[in-house]
């Protein structure tokens, strides 16, 4: 139990330094670029004073360091500062937009997760049938798309061909909440449709692996059911990397939202991201993309720790 | 095995990919010749139905789509194409010295590439590209670098199991010099599954400029592209004009066509099993 504690606290450490280094890197990463920000945001005509004035504003007078413990420690109080296209607090901009991607990669897991399993598990049990062969020609051909294909696909059949849902995903706090779901049917339905496909593969690639071992073997041998063997025998200790593809594939959700959010025009962070980037609005992307950042490192991370835990080989390590 | 002997032994699926990759670069190359307007030539009215002079329709500025479209082929083949050799020249260079050298200059940079991967790609893409500005350049430039810690991470693991082996051991007692170790000794050895993944990487990297594209932070228009077309001719598809599927769908068939080829290359590398 002690040697548990002792890997998931190392491994949290681990975490908690790369989120520190990746706070650096995007506060360090606008320094070191070419160019100058002041000049490149107000272009060539700035007088002097305007762009003394806007570094003033930005406080881009002051040394780095200072400025750094000064954003971080903004940070962790939930103060971002302000946006510079229009000047509005962005914990505010940013907040609910969050919430918004939060529940649209929730709903879309929730969808995904037992359906990849499952497919997976069956893929794994009728392994080489027309069934597996169907199964894995139709997931390589959606990993292999762009989720705007398969977006654009899903609205011009569900939503102009016959007319089911919206293709423009409005939701506001005041929605109730089955109203918010069939605002993001189509947003769900195009990442569940990626996200499957990839952890579906990857179980069945898991539990193929487990089967090949000598206990399943004899499990065979002493004439027990496939589906008893795959359930009982092979998926018990195939969960830990089954865990594993279910959590990077969350990680992979949350960076995954941009694409979607763009095409659906949902109000989320991602298109806040998108919006910003364009806009050159420097302080909203870096406030974000480390959001953004902190939240696909903790993923990863849980899917480590969830791994040392299922896993009896990692947690005695010898 | 030949080259010859092998494509005959290929399987029909892989055979599929290579056709399909085929008419890609077909299209590509010989762009000027197949199309029957000009890249930027606006030709008619604006999203207009499949016609006799416009085999596609029009889009949203009454360009002809199909001239679009393979001009788009060429642009975004060739940037991707790039994109990847950049990566693959400064992974492997990267990963070959990590691997010969050792110590702190592996750790070194294997630690770097470590923090790089724990940020998500596309985030990172769009935070640099914020701050340097969209352009062609800084694209290339920007996707090649967070993709070769991908490739650092592949040409180092297979260039480790390769200079344990005697042969290197013999040229460094020689006194051979690093660069004659990595192009000699190492390189070579390394080849097959370094070019198995490149199909992957390229695939990677086409996705990745076609979705930047969409957003409109990649290849600036009015270069035809086809992320960018699909972005373009969004707004048709309310009024079930099927326009952006079509760009869409190109770059699918490519990436289909790319990955069952990368199939067939990784069950041969693997030892034809089963």
């Amino acid at each position: 139990m002690k040697g548990i504690v002792s890997l998931v606290v190392k491994r949290l450490a681990l975490g908690l330094i790369t989120i520190i280094v990746i706070s650096v890197l995007i506060f360090v990463g606008v320094e070191a670029l070419p160019g100058d920000l002041a000049e490149a945001i107000l272009g060539q005509e700035a007088t002097p004073e305007t762009v003394a004035a806007f570094r003033k504003e930005l406080k881009l007078d002051l040394p780095p360091h200072v400025r750094y413990f000064a954003w971080l420690g903004g940070f962790m109080k939930g103060d971002l500062g302000n946006s510079l296209a229009n000047g509005r607090p962005i914990a505010e901009l940013i907040g609910w937009r969050f919430a918004n991607t939060i529940f649209l990669a929730a709903v879309a897991a929730a969808i995904s997760v037992p359906i990849a399993v499952i497919l997976g598990i069956l893929a794994a049990l009728y392994r080489n049938t027309l069934f597996d062969k169907t199964i894995s020609m139709v997931t390589l051909s959606t990993i292999s798309f762009p989720e705007f294909f398969v977006a654009y696909i899903l609205i011009a059949l569900l939503s102009v061909q016959i007319v089911l849902f919206p293709s423009i995903s409005n939701i506001n706090a005041q929605m109730p909440f089955w109203e918010k779901i069939y605002a993001i049917i189509l947003p769900c339905l195009t990442l569940s449709l990626v996200v499957i496909a990839h952890m579906m593969r990857q179980t069945r690639a898991a539990i193929i692996n487990i089967l090949a071992s000598p206990f399943i073997e004899m499990a065979m041998l002493k004439g027990l059911k496939r589906m008893r063997v795959i359930v009982l025998h092979a998926f018990p200790n195939a969960l830990s990397p089954v865990i594993n593809v279910i959590a990077l594939n969350l990680a992979y959700l949350v960076v995954g939202v941009v694409i979607v959010e763009v095409v659906f025009v949902y109000p989320g962070l991602g298109q806040l991201l998108v919006d910003s980037v364009s806009k050159r609005d420097i302080p909203v992307v870096q406030a974000s993309g480390l959001i953004f950042a902190a939240t696909y490192v903790s993923l990863n991370l849980l899917a480590d720790v969830l791994s040392i835990i299922s896993n009896p080989r990692l947690r005695n390590p010898r | 095995m030949n080259f010859f002997k092998l494509l005959r032994l290929s399987p029909w699926s892989a055979r599929i990919g290579m056709l399909m990759v085929l008419i890609n670069v077909f299209a590509a190359v010989f762009a000027p010749v197949i199309c029957p307007y000009a890249e930027t030539e606006v030709v008619g009215d604006v999203w207009l139905m499949p016609n006799q002079e416009n085999w596609l329709g029009t889009d949203h500025l009454g360009r002809d789509l199909f001239t679009r479209l393979v001009y788009g082929a060429r642009n975004t083949i060739a940037i991707a194409f790039v994109t990847t050799i950049l990566s693959f020249v400064v992974g492997s260079i990267l990963g070959f010295f990590a691997a010969t050298l050792g110590g702190w200059t592996d750790l070194g940079i294997s630690r770097v590439v470590d923090i790089l991967m724990a940020f998500p790609t596309l985030i990172f893409a769009l935070m640099v590209l914020s701050v340097v500005g969209t352009g062609t350049t800084s694209l290339i430039v920007v996707i090649a670098l967070l993709d070769s810690t991908r490739v650092f991470r592949l040409s180092r693991a297979v260039a480790m199991d390769i200079t344990v082996m005697e042969f290197v051991e013999a040229a460094r007692l020689r006194g051979e010099r690093i660069w004659w170790l990595m192009r000699h000794e190492i390189l070579p050895n390394a080849l097959p599954p370094l070019v198995a993944e490149f199909g992957l990487r390229f695939c990677f990297v086409f996705l990745f400029i076609a979705s930047l594209s969409f957003l409109g932070l990649g290849i600036q228009p009015p270069t035809a592209d086809w992320g960018g077309m699909v972005r373009e001719n969004a707004g048709a598809i309310t009024f079930g004009i099927m326009t952006p599927l079509f760009p869409a769908g190109a770059i699918a068939f490519l990436t289909v066509g790319v990955n069952l080829i990368v199939d067939w290359f990784l069950h041969i590398a693997s030892g034809l099993k089963d």
